[in-house]
């Protein structure tokens, strides 16, 4: 191992919880159209983790830009900013046993206040904003806490249903340690009656894990005459203890 | 009632969705001057050991199409097989060589294309050796949790014919879905099919 940023903490070999499919979305889904011919139709192959799933890419914080955590600037001109109502979106990832996980690597991507994202297969007609790219990450500290700033995403139509619109949302790419740990979701909005119209949000079967993706207001967070703020917790899957596993010679 | 275990359920998965270059290859996708180069394009340099590798993958849908919006990220041990992963107890890996790769598929041809190096064979959980492969997990539009599966090599016959994880296909036919095939030019190539006869085998790992 190299540039180990938990060098003080003990070894994490165990390997992962069981994923809980039933609390997963399903790979088909014909709410969600494009699901139909891109989901897997044969049972997976449940296998414990090996080496090659408890072992992960981590990443240190030296790779990370001033900006990285400031959608509302890290595309803007100098002295502009993104427009859009200004919140910070800030959070703790946990594992399953509820404790933080440091140094977890956090992308995210999100539309513009208006809807519209950067890309070239958009097709909304809500304007860019020039001051807008939609990309930022960072990594969360030692007792596993992140925050960034941005703009809240407006909500946006897709061709999926003739009159199909997704609620606000923000993509976030999650890293654990572990390559079975890795994990995409999205995150909604608190009050959002768009949430619960959505085809990609009831991919989700049980309605008590859509809202754990629902961020909450947190006026306490707030900061005044600046940004609201939104609380999001991510969890990812937890390991084994493997106190009272048989382990290799020399591990 | 009885005492509470206190565990948490993870985060539920969501598709990455169309634009998910954004995200995480912004540079792939024309956002420039955010980060200087997309993160894990680019994973030997000239002091990695071990021997180059150029795979080429496809992830194809139910009508043999391949996917022009999916993103493939690579998770492999070092020439010596080793990983360069904090939970790695056996030693120190190749500090030249993170073993973790990303890419997003070309939006015209659905190929993507890892230069990397050939992996070395890493223990099984009862000291067996697996064959030398390579981790995959696949994201897109479509796909509402990430795929995991694995890539072996079609020159370890003997290797791949004791390796623990090929030996529980209970499916002998579908082994060869894991395998790569080795293009003209030396390159592995790699297709993932999503549905099918020919559908990989995917694990719940």
């Amino acid at each position: 191992m190299s540039a180990d940023p938990f060098s003080n903490r003990k070894p994490e070999t165990g390997a992962f919880f069981q994923r809980d499919r039933l609390w997963h979305p399903p790979v088909f889904t014909p709410g969600y159209k494009t699901s139909v011919l891109r989901s897997p139709q044969k049972a997976l192959l449940s296998l414990d983790n090996t080496l090659s799933e408890i072992t992960g890419p981590v990443f240190g914080h030296n790779m990370l830009g001033d900006l990285d955590n400031d959608l509302i600037h890290n595309f803007a001109k100098p002295g502009e900013s993104a427009i859009g109502p200004r919140i910070i979106v800030y959070g703790r990832v946990l594992d399953e046993r509820g404790k933080g996980v440091p140094g977890a690597l956090l992308e995210f991507w999100q539309a513009n206040a208006g809807g519209r994202y950067r890309h070239k297969k958009e097709g909304y007609v809500a304007a860019l904003d020039p001051n807008f790219g939609g990309c930022g990450r960072t990594i969360t500290d030692e007792d596993g806490n992140y925050a960034f700033r941005t703009i809240q995403p407006g909500p946006y139509p897709w061709p999926n249903g003739v009159n199909d619109w997704r609620p606000a949302h923000i993509h976030f790419s999650v890293f654990g340690h572990g390559f079975a740990q890795r994990l995409i979701t999205q995150m909604y909005f608190e009050g959002d009656p768009m949430i619960w119209q959505c085809p990609i949000v009831k991919t989700i079967p049980d309605r008590a894990a859509v809202e754990t993706l629902i961020a909450a207001l947190d006026r306490e967070a707030t900061i005044p005459m600046d940004a609201r703020a939104y609380k999001f917790d991510i969890v990812l899957r937890g390991r084994r203890s493997s106190l009272f596993e048989n382990r290799l010679e020399g591990n | 009632m009885v005492q509470s275990l206190n565990r948490l359920k993870e985060t539920p998965s969501q598709t990455a969705g169309p634009y998910v270059h954004i995200g995480m290859t912004p540079n792939f996708c024309d956002i420039t001057g955010v980060y200087k180069e997309d993160l894990g394009a680019t994973m030997v340099n000239d002091k990695t050991r071990g021997e180059r590798i150029t795979i080429r993958a496809r992830v194809l849908d139910g009508t043999g199409t391949p996917l022009k919006d999916a993103l493939i990220e690579i998770w492999q041990a070092d020439a010596d097989g080793l990983y360069n992963s904090p939970s790695e107890m056996r030693g120190a890996a190749d500090p030249n060589f993170l073993g973790w790769g990303r890419k997003a598929t070309d939006m015209d041809t659905g190929e993507c294309v890892f230069e990397t190096i050939k992996p070395g064979r890493v223990p099984f959980k009862d000291g067996r050796r697996m064959a030398p492969h390579i981790s995959f997990w696949i994201v897109a539009r479509g796909i509402n949790i990430g795929l995991q599966t694995r890539m072996y090599f079609p020159e370890e016959e003997a290797a791949n014919a004791e390796d623990p994880v090929l030996a529980r296909i209970e499916h002998k036919v579908r082994v060869p879905t894991l395998i790569a095939e080795r293009g003209a030019d030396g390159a592995y190539v790699f297709d993932i099919h999503l549905q099918g006869e020919k559908e990989t085998v995917f694990f719940d790992i």
